[in-house]
């Protein structure tokens, strides 16, 4: 057995960002300010599962971006990675 | 039907008035507002002509659902030739201004020729008369509009006016209406200024209620207004954030433009933000926006009404702007904030302030600036040619002592009055102006949205969100999300919400309507508000000749395919963070498609099966 394997073993927990914004904002984590807030959340948990964890209504995740990319319905189970950041809006527009 | 049938001609250079039938041909073809307006004009003046001389003609128009109970219905145009693209110019606004000339009994208003001395147009319902202007010569849009209700001594009366900045040429000069809605784009306040053309005053109390199946149209605008008040985006979102919610939905997805377009993400992106303006200040405990507020008609109401803190730096030796008014929208908040790397707030409240009180497009303007800043820090321009002020990337100091110049057509504040492309090219580095056809971008880098590239390059009024707007898909999933770093599909994408756009702007109706509205929403409006059989498909079809129309009027001015570009910052210099991070924008990838989709030549020319198609 290498070594090294018990240094590189998997994280138990990441630090992420989470980003409320518009109305989403009153769903923001305790400590969180301006629409951000910095979590630390169980390894191999999902987008979903802290959209869910925050109480968002599932209606209202309209727009979730992962780093900036855009995640389907179908993707948000994705896990997370240290340093993610994590944004979604209700359906929002402008011009 | 609701078109009044009526047409006032102005000729300037006579000091005449008259009113003639409107072409009801052309209305069958063209509805009215753009398209409508874009057929007289092709009509009427050389493409080739000087965009300020006499021979150009500018025409403030409505569209048939201007004035009615529809929602939003309250808008008007401005259709000209444009000083600052040299293409047709068309710039859309809202206020109340549009329904005042409807109810006054008039579809359009067509202005020729140049006065030898400033006027102002005065109408009262049938009546009109032009009157002497001199002692609102040099005067601000906000001053005019007092002077003139003051004057006629009727609080009603609804105004338009140009400001200082286009008395003194600047070439991206609006026409403010009702002090803080303008026809924004394109330097169409420019036109009316170099026709000594100061402001027009309208008071009209005909309504507007000549329908052709009233019962029909009050089923179809209840109808649709139910559809604005669900929709999470018209009956919560615009009203709450106004259009600055998109502030940080752009910077997030990496295209936002920053810092003259050379990078696509802003640090202070969160502190200018649709939210942040609902925040209470650190410096008086007090948030920047006031309430919001709608335009006629409206069931939305997106308008950002907004009061500074007295103790900014740049207001508090000046009271008059100590009150409220007209706040930052998205297009305001990143040129002159994201684009300049400027995150004080209160700076850019002041700075679009003044391009409101002197009539100057923000866009524009703010677009400059990042330009004649980048310019400054490679040392191309120094204190000797900006009057001493350090145009640096982030000063806000900065911006508001050269808004104050531009607004008034003084000093440095001229050559911003030329807009990028011509200060770029005076200073040697054309490069650096971000323009296309001469207009400056708005808030969206292509490079991180790759449709809206190809919209840029093909916007019949150079680089505009607001001729296609696949933001919409591309970003914010509506009506389907598409992948905003990809090009596939794209050319059909563009094609569909350029035509849309085209016969929406053709109605009198609101674009922002459509984050709602499908054409199957607005179709049943319109044909029971006008005869001629109005489906969904006839307005799409409708939009399409509108947008090869003005293709046409730009072909006759002489643009080319090759006038179809983006700057070489956009197609050569890799976004260099987010999401976009390595690309350029693959415009190469969807223009010869969408040509093809156009049913255009590969020089970018409608063929003739099109025009036939299209009976142009």
């Amino acid at each position: 057995m290498h070594p090294g394997r018990w240094v590189q073993r998997p994280r138990l927990r990441l630090k992420i960002r989470i980003k409320l914004y518009a109305s989403l904002g009153a769903y923001l984590p305790e400590g969180g300010t301006n629409n951000s807030a910095e979590l630390e959340v169980p390894a191999r948990s999902t987008p979903r599962q802290l959209m869910d964890q925050c109480q968002i209504p599932r209606r209202l995740a309209h727009l979730v971006l992962l780093n900036g990319i855009y995640l389907a319905p179908t993707e948000r189970n994705v896990s997370f990675s240290e340093g993610d950041t994590l944004a979604v809006w209700p359906p929002v527009a402008g011009g | 039907m609701s078109w009044t049938r009526n047409v006032m001609r102005v000729n300037l250079t006579e000091g005449t008035i008259g009113n003639e039938p409107l072409n009801m041909e052309w209305a069958m073809e063209y509805l009215g507002q753009r398209g409508l307006a874009t057929r007289y004009l092709m009509e009427e003046i050389d493409p080739k002509c000087d965009a300020l001389g006499p021979e150009n003609k500018l025409i403030m128009v409505t569209g048939p659902l201007t004035g009615t109970m529809a929602s939003t219905g309250g808008r008007y145009s401005v259709v000209t030739k444009s000083p600052l693209t040299g293409t047709v110019a068309c710039s859309n606004s809202g206020g109340f201004l549009g329904a005042e000339i409807k109810s006054a009994g008039w579809d359009m208003i067509i202005f020729e020729g140049k006065s030898p001395r400033p006027v102002y147009l005065y109408v009262e319902d049938e009546q009109a008369e032009l009157v002497p202007a001199e002692p609102l010569w040099g005067k601000s849009v906000w001053e005019t509009d007092e002077w003139l209700h003051k004057h006629h001594q009727d609080p009603l009366l609804r105004i338009a006016a140009v400001g200082r900045a286009a008395e003194q040429g600047n070439l991206y000069a609006a026409i403010v209406n009702d002090l803080h809605r303008a026809a924004g784009r394109s330097g169409v306040g420019t036109v009316m200024a170099s026709k000594h053309l100061k402001a027009v005053a309208v008071r009209g109390t005909r309504g507007v209620g000549n329908l052709r199946d009233p019962q029909a149209f009050m089923k179809a605008v209840s109808a649709g207004k139910k559809v604005l008040a669900e929709n999470e985006v018209t009956g919560a979102g615009l009203p709450q954030y106004g259009t600055q919610v998109l502030m940080n939905v752009i910077n997030e997805s990496g295209a936002m433009p920053t810092r003259n377009m050379r990078e696509v993400q802003f640090e202070g992106a969160a502190e200018i933000s649709g939210e942040a303006m609902h925040e209470p200040r650190k410096t008086d405990g007090k948030a920047n926006l006031v309430t919001n507020a709608a335009c006629y008609g409206c069931t939305i109401a997106c308008g950002r009404i907004s009061r500074m803190d007295q103790r900014h730096f740049s207001i508090k030796t000046s009271p008059k702007y100590w009150g409220a008014s007209g706040g930052l929208e998205y297009e305001a908040a990143w040129a002159l904030g994201s684009d300049t790397g400027i995150k004080d707030m209160e700076a850019l409240t002041y700075a679009n302030f003044l391009c409101n009180e002197d009539g100057i497009d923000p866009i524009s303007f703010g677009s400059t600036v990042a330009a004649a800043m980048e310019l400054y820090e490679e040392g191309v321009l120094t204190d000797k040619d900006t009057d001493g002020i350090k145009l640096k990337f982030g000063s806000a100091e900065a911006l508001c002592k050269v808004a104050e110049l531009t607004a008034r057509g003084e000093g440095f504040g001229r050559i911003l009055g030329m807009g990028s492309k011509r200060m770029c090219e005076k200073y040697g580095r054309p490069e650096l102006s971000m323009t296309v056809k001469g207009q400056e971008f708005p808030a969206y880098d292509p490079r991180g949205i790759q449709g809206m590239g190809l919209g840029y390059a093909t916007s019949n009024r150079g680089a505009c969100h607001l001729r296609g707007y696949s933001v919409s898909s591309e970003i914010l999933g509506a009506p389907e999300k598409t992948d905003p770093l990809s090009t596939e599909g794209k050319p059909a994408l563009m094609k569909s919400v350029q035509d849309a756009a085209a016969v929406v702007d053709s109605t009198g109706l609101c674009a922002f309507t459509t984050f709602a509205w499908t054409l199957d929403d607005i179709a049943p409006q319109v044909d029971a508000a006008c005869e001629g059989g109005w489906t969904s498909e006839k307005l799409l079809e409708v939009g399409e000749r509108v947008w090869n129309l003005e293709r046409q009027f730009n072909l006759a001015a002489g643009f080319t395919a090759k006038d179809d570009t983006l700057p070489p910052r956009m197609l050569k210099e890799a976004a260099p963070t987010g999401p976009a991070k390595g690309r350029v924008s693959d415009l190469h990838k969807m223009l010869p498609e969408y040509y093809k989709l156009r049913g255009w030549s590969e020089d970018g020319v409608p063929t003739a099966e099109t025009r036939n198609r299209l009976g142009l």
